[in-house]
């Protein structure tokens, strides 16, 4: 089977069309993960012992599932709850939800990090709660998990492709709908894995630097 | 009640295919994860070379896009796959390229005073390899092989969709047949968490097993 650039000039706008909707999954998915690990993240510190032990058995219990399973059973259970979701919207949420189980581990990992002294300093100088948190905490914990961060971020790009089977029209979706269309496989699940390379081989060039900038000092 | 034995079966034959594929697929992964890390770290340019494109490649593309690609363009190339054999390749290709960097990772991580004392002791590079290195090295890896093990039983997950009968996709039966998506997904989510923990478990004793009278750095 021949590569027929005539069939790719074809396709090429079709598929440009998904990749806006990849992007458009990635980008409000890492807002929700890093918002959704976040929450997760704070209330395991509380000093309530079974809250805390729900919430990590929660998030082990996320982290050791599949993240395609998941969205069925989003997208599947919540129309039975009375809540009709966009896919896009069930989608967002999947990799909101699934990704924050592992943000959440990168928070606690940055605020275990700070040493018992800031905390006793910031009390020494009559620093009140959240002055502590923003003036002392969060700017030391912060940069060194902006590495772990982005790279949770480019794995959940790359699982992306799963929201076609909760029918969002993303990349790999507009792919199969052409190929299948067109009884063609070769030029669009190549064309697709192109892509992804494309995007992903600069994240991880940014990611090292990334490494490079913040692992000094720290 | 009674309908539900039967479907409950069901989702058992689609474990019994995930586990094989998880099986099979950390098998082929750990192979090349080896093959891959060391020769990154191997005397040869073009070995090195070979190393990174491979892990580069598996790494920047999604596991779904290599799936695909094995299941509907080799077959046009002249390499005809059943879904078993795509999804056990692509699995084992994909978390393959994640446990070479482990491998990889690993092995710099112990102390170049090694080398230099199986230098000192005069031996070759495969005893330096075989007694010195790895059994220290390995035991860096274990948990970071427990985390891919986990991936790749996730990754299972979407061999689904090129029509293999593994749990997800006889969940979706059952879930098709009794029009209930709460009970089929529940059952399925709790049996892939208990597998995890399974393997967790099994790595955890490997360690404890492997690390006894070794005296390394934890990683």
């Amino acid at each position: 089977m021949d590569w027929d650039w005539q069939f790719v000039r074809e396709i090429l706008p079709t598929l440009a069309e998904g990749v806006v909707v990849t992007i458009q999954a990635t980008l409000l998915g890492s807002v929700l993960a890093m918002v959704i690990g976040l929450v997760f993240a704070i209330l395991r510190r509380t000093s309530n012992r079974w809250l805390s032990r729900i919430i990590t058995f929660f998030l082990d219990f996320v982290r050791g599932t599949p993240l395609l399973v998941q969205l069925y059973f989003l997208f599947y259970i919540l129309p039975d709850l009375g809540v009709t979701l966009a896919p896009l919207v069930a989608g967002v949420i999947g990799l909101g939800l699934h990704y924050g189980s592992y943000t959440a581990e990168v928070y606690r990992a940055g605020i275990d990090n700070i040493s018992k002294g800031q905390w006793e300093a910031a009390k020494a100088v009559n620093l009140t709660g959240p002055q502590t948190w923003v003036h002392v905490i969060i700017p030391q914990a912060v940069p060194p998990m902006i590495p772990a961060l982005a790279n949770y971020f480019i794995a959940m790009f790359k699982e992306t492709p799963l929201l076609s089977a909760i029918t969002v029209l993303e990349l790999m979706n507009q792919a199969r709908s052409v190929a299948n269309f067109h009884y063609r496989y070769l030029e669009p699940m190549t064309l697709v894995g192109v892509f992804f390379l494309a995007i992903s081989i600069p994240s991880v060039i940014l990611l090292r630097y990334l490494e490079r900038r913040y692992a000094r000092g720290h | 009640m009674d309908q539900w034995v039967g479907y409950i079966d069901l989702i058992l034959d689609g474990a019994v295919v995930t586990i094989q594929l998880t099986v099979m697929g950390c098998a082929l992964a750990l192979v090349v994860a080896f093959a891959a890390g060391l020769g990154r770290l191997s005397r040869f340019a073009a070995l090195r070379w070979l190393a990174t494109i491979y892990i580069e490649f598996f790494r920047g593309t999604s596991i779904f896009v290599q799936l695909f690609w094995a299941y509907f363009v080799l077959p046009l190339l002249g390499f005809p796959l059943t879904p078993m054999q795509a999804g056990v390749l692509a699995l084992g290709l994909n978390v393959g390229a994640y446990g070479a960097e482990v491998v990889r990772g690993a092995v710099l991580a112990i102390p170049r005073e090694q080398t230099e004392a199986c230098v000192a002791l005069n031996l070759t590079r495969w005893q330096r390899l075989r007694y010195v290195i790895l059994p220290q090295a390995l035991v860096i890896m274990l948990p970071t092989f427990n985390n891919n093990a986990i991936e790749l039983l996730k990754g299972t997950a979407i061999v689904s969709l090129i029509s293999l009968a593994d749990m997800t996709f006889q969940a979706q039966v059952v879930r098709a047949q009794t029009g209930n998506t709460a009970v089929p997904f529940l059952t399925i989510l709790v049996l892939y968490f208990l597998i995890a923990s399974v393997i967790t478990g099994l790595i955890r004793g490997l360690e404890r097993r492997l690390s006894k009278g070794l005296d390394v750095t934890k990683a």
